[in-house]
């Protein structure tokens, strides 16, 4: 594990500083990647990872600072440098175009040619399985994209960069749309490379895949290096620490207990949803959700929990099947109507529905509540108990923003989202469907939200979480259930399910098709 | 920085640097314009002393800008509405020739009534024709999503030439010299403010009424706020339960009736009558009055003024100078370039934007 830290440095990072207008991104940031080393950058969303990464590749132009490649001062103006240097990237969003295949998808931007302005497809498909086979990234080169999986389609990320001949590979949260079996594979993949002398980075927020198989670790907080050691010289308790600047809040974890009242709030059955090309994306599902539980749907981003959301709150009307609240019908009911029922939805894409950017934390506030007394006469709105109403939110859920004036929209995604919690939870509700709610947001926002969930639940509400972060999923259901290609395959208790077997239930395995 | 009918005050106080933007692409425009002048041999002094004076120069011609800019004022209103849901109301221009066709028509042809009905009969119907017109292309959005810029653009040729054939062929006063429709009555006429000598028309307090009918929906109503968020982010307004539909099709109706309102302005106003050479070009020059005034309701009035001053300066100008009219309406492109393009301006002339700006890292 310390192979790489022997050899001299193949990447230096010195002094990096960027600002954008009005905050400080990164601010003279130090990094040493060297040969065969493998590299994890972690910290909080929001620390400034991304952005050395950017720097890195050509993205954007540092400030202030150097960046030196085996031993050379190098200019990154453009990826087209930074790859001419032998950085290569594989984003968090694949960019791959699905209806190629793996071999055209490799090839793109630096076709091999003969006689003169001809693809040598053939030539290239030989040299990808070559290069596969050397890494051991096995793929059929004729595979189309759209056809495969997401462990195969980052596989085919890698192999870009490789082809492009990277030596230093950068990685941006590699793991998180994998199952536990596919982050498992790709972290063999990146451990063989290391051994064959690539300088890997990867960035994370994941503690624990950090001392899985990180060589060295640096932390970054606020636009700074805080900590840069080995694995086996800290703990996920230090790292955490480190990561949020103090003490980190203990995580929530609730203990699973059967559902307090057999009373069900939500009953779906048999329900059969398009998505928005047409396909399939709920075929036959049914679940039951009662008062004072929280039911944890788990599964890997894209086998039809986006659709069932919309589903069940008015966005999308369903093929077949039904869903009920409290026994009455609600299967085509709008969100108007189902707010009135007493749900509460905390939205996946907050931008998208959850607020407004543009207007202020008040407005956001009473986004459905608006018209309803005190905040409006009739037509007339009553600006004042708006702004009254805001006031005393912020203060009981925390939202930190410099006045209730200021636009939702320069918010932190923690307090943005903490602002769509207080809206939803502003009303008696019955039922709380949360959609991968803490996506993208920093420890304490987390632990906070994970802990109204709770409440939630211990008060009688019925909840319904969705997320693809495992851990999440087991630390508060007191039942799981794990979507596959728009099915439930199963639901356990939550003390019977382990890792291992509902990271196994994601992956396809113990289905029928 | 717009403020869709929200609570920002806030934001309003920080960037201040934006209120700058404007007189400096006033600015640049009028230094490119100088140049254009001075390349073309004519005399920059006496282009621009006439457009001044044109503008505001004499009694007369500050008189004549406020005649000019009253059209402008309603139909900056509604595309700046328009824009306000997030809908471009490139229509204007049709709205307007419908209600100035339904204003003439109640004008001329109803009689024997008192002004204290003639008169808003002949508003109202310039309305409900402008609505009409504007409801079309809205409800066609909300049902199938048809794209209101299109949709409005053909319905302004389908309403230039209706007005034409209308008056040259049905509604021609067979008395007259050359095609328009019968003098409007007189119970119909808007009364004149200061006056025989000057043309100033009481469509200018329609005009500002409607600009504080506007501006209290907009900053005080729920249906303001409804509209807002449809602009902002239509699917968080249906998501909270917003009728998107309903408030687009409502949208396009108010916008229709504020530019069908403009036209009974210059027919009831202006020319008591409608003439088939009823070139008017209001309603695209309206939405270089909505970008200027960022579709403030308040900031459509000095909009306006200054739109129209600058359209009546031209003409003194040519007289002075000898330069083309043709001149300001490349001053006018200019300026909307510039405030389109606000970077362009803010490097020329070092304005930082001081204020809310997140960046995700």
């Amino acid at each position: 594990m310390s192979q790489g830290a022997s050899h001299p440095a193949h990447l230096v990072m010195r002094g990096i500083t960027k600002h954008f207008p009005g905050v400080v991104a990164n601010d003279g940031v130090d990094l040493q990647v060297a040969k065969g080393e493998i590299h994890a950058l972690l910290g909080e969303n929001g620390a400034g990872k991304t952005t050395l990464m950017n720097i890195l590749y050509g993205l954007y132009r540092p400030d202030a600072g150097e960046i030196a490649v085996g031993g050379q001062d190098v200019r990154l103006n453009r990826p087209s440098d930074a790859m001419a240097h032998g950085i290569g990237m594989v984003h968090q969003h694949f960019m791959l175009v699905p209806v190629m295949t793996v071999t055209e998808n490799i090839i793109l931007g630096q076709e091999a040619t003969r006689y003169g302005p001809f693809l040598a497809r053939q030539q290239a498909a030989q040299q990808i399985r070559e290069l596969s086979h050397q890494y051991h990234l096995d793929i059929d080169p004729q595979a189309v994209v759209q056809d495969l999986p997401v462990g195969m389609r980052q596989r085919v990320e890698i192999l870009k960069a490789l082809y492009r001949q990277a030596d230093i590979l950068i990685l941006d949260e590699p793991t998180a749309v994998l199952t536990p079996a596919e982050t498992l594979a790709v972290f063999r993949t990146l451990t063989a490379l290391a051994q064959q002398g690539t300088a890997i980075v990867f960035i994370t927020h994941k503690l624990k895949d950090v001392l899985q198989v990180a060589h060295r670790i640096t932390v970054m907080r606020g636009g700074r290096v805080v900590g840069t050691m080995t694995p086996a010289e800290t703990t996920e308790a230090q790292l955490a620490a480190l990561m949020v600047g103090g003490q980190a809040p203990q995580p929530v974890v609730s203990t699973p207990r059967p559902y307090a009242s057999t009373e069900v709030v939500l009953r779906v059955q048999n329900l059969r949803a398009l998505d928005d090309r047409g396909a399939v994306a709920l075929d036959d599902v049914s679940l039951a959700v009662h008062a004072g539980e929280v039911l944890g749907i788990a599964g890997v981003q894209g086998n039809g929990q986006t659709e069932l959301i919309e589903v069940l709150t008015g966005l999308r009307s369903a093929m077949a099947g039904t869903v009920a609240i409290d026994g009455m019908e609600t299967t085509h009911a709008t969100p108007r109507r189902m707010a009135s029922r007493g749900v509460a939805h905390i939205p996946e894409d907050r931008h998208r529905y959850g607020i407004v950017d543009r207007y202020s934390v008040a407005d956001n506030l009473v986004l459905n509540t608006y018209g309803d007394k005190p905040f409006a006469r009739g037509i007339v709105r009553c600006t004042a108990a708006v702004v009254a109403h805001a006031r005393q939110l912020m203060e009981r859920f925390d939202i930190r923003a410099p006045s209730p004036f200021t636009p939702a929209g320069s918010l932190s995604g923690g307090n943005q989202q903490k602002l769509v919690v207080a809206r939803e939870f502003a009303r008696p509700i019955r039922l709380l469907i949360a959609a991968q709610p803490t996506r993208g947001l920093d420890v304490g926002a987390m632990t906070f939200l994970h802990r109204q969930f709770v409440e939630k639940r211990n008060q009688g509400c019925a909840v319904l979480l969705v997320s693809t972060e495992l851990d999440e999923i087991m630390s508060l259901s007191d039942r799981i259930a794990v979507m596959y290609r728009g099915r439930i395959l199963a639901t356990l208790p939550a003390p019977e399910a382990t890792r291992e077997s509902i990271g196994q239930l994601m992956a396809g395995v113990g289905s029928a098709s | 920085m717009v403020l869709r009918g929200g609570i920002g005050r806030d934001m309003r106080r920080r960037d201040w640097t934006g209120v700058l933007v404007l007189p400096c692409a006033l600015l640049t425009a009028l230094l490119l314009g100088a140049v254009l002048i001075w390349a073309s041999g004519a005399s920059v002094f006496e282009a621009y002393r006439g457009l001044f004076e044109g503008m505001c120069g004499s009694r007369r011609s500050l008189v004549e800008t406020c005649v000019a800019a009253i059209p402008y004022m309603l139909t900056g209103l509604s595309v700046a509405l328009g824009f306000h849901t997030g809908l471009f109301n490139i229509g204007a221009e049709g709205q307007f020739y419908m209600g100035a066709l339904g204003a003439a028509v109640v004008g001329y042809a109803v009689v024997g009534v008192s002004a204290w009905i003639h008169l808003p009969l002949a508003l109202l119907a310039a309305a409900l024709c402008g609505a009409a017109w504007g409801a079309i292309p809205g409800w066609l959005k909300a049902r199938f999503g048809a794209h209101e810029v299109i949709n409005t653009i053909m319905l302004n040729y389908v309403a230039v030439k209706l007005v034409d054939y209308l008056v040259k062929q049905v509604l021609r006063d067979p008395s007259a010299s050359l095609d328009r429709t019968p003098y409007v009555q007189a119970t119909a006429l808007l009364p004149l403010l200061l006056g025989a000598d000057y043309r100033l028309h009481a469509g200018l307090f329609v005009a500002l009424a409607a600009v504080g009918l506007v501006a209290w929906l907009r900053f005080k109503t729920t249906l303001g706020f409804e509209m807002g968020t449809v602009g902002a982010n239509p699917n968080a307004a249906r998501y909270a339960g917003m009728r998107v539909g309903g408030l687009i099709v409502l949208t396009m109706t108010l916008a229709g009736a504020l530019a069908g309102l403009a036209g009974a302005g210059e027919v009831l106003g202006r020319n008591h009558t409608l003439p088939a050479a009823f070139s008017s070009g209001y309603g695209f020059d309206a939405i270089g009055v909505a970008l200027l005034a960022k579709s403030h309701p308040i900031g459509i009035v000095p909009a306006a003024f200054l739109w129209g001053g600058l359209r009546h300066g031209a003409g003194l100008m040519q007289v002075h100078s000898g330069v083309s009219i043709d001149l300001v309406y490349i001053i006018q492109a200019l300026v909307l370039a510039c405030l389109a393009a606000d970077q362009i301006v803010r490097g020329l002339y070092r304005l930082k934007p001081r204020g809310f700006i997140y960046v995700k890292l």
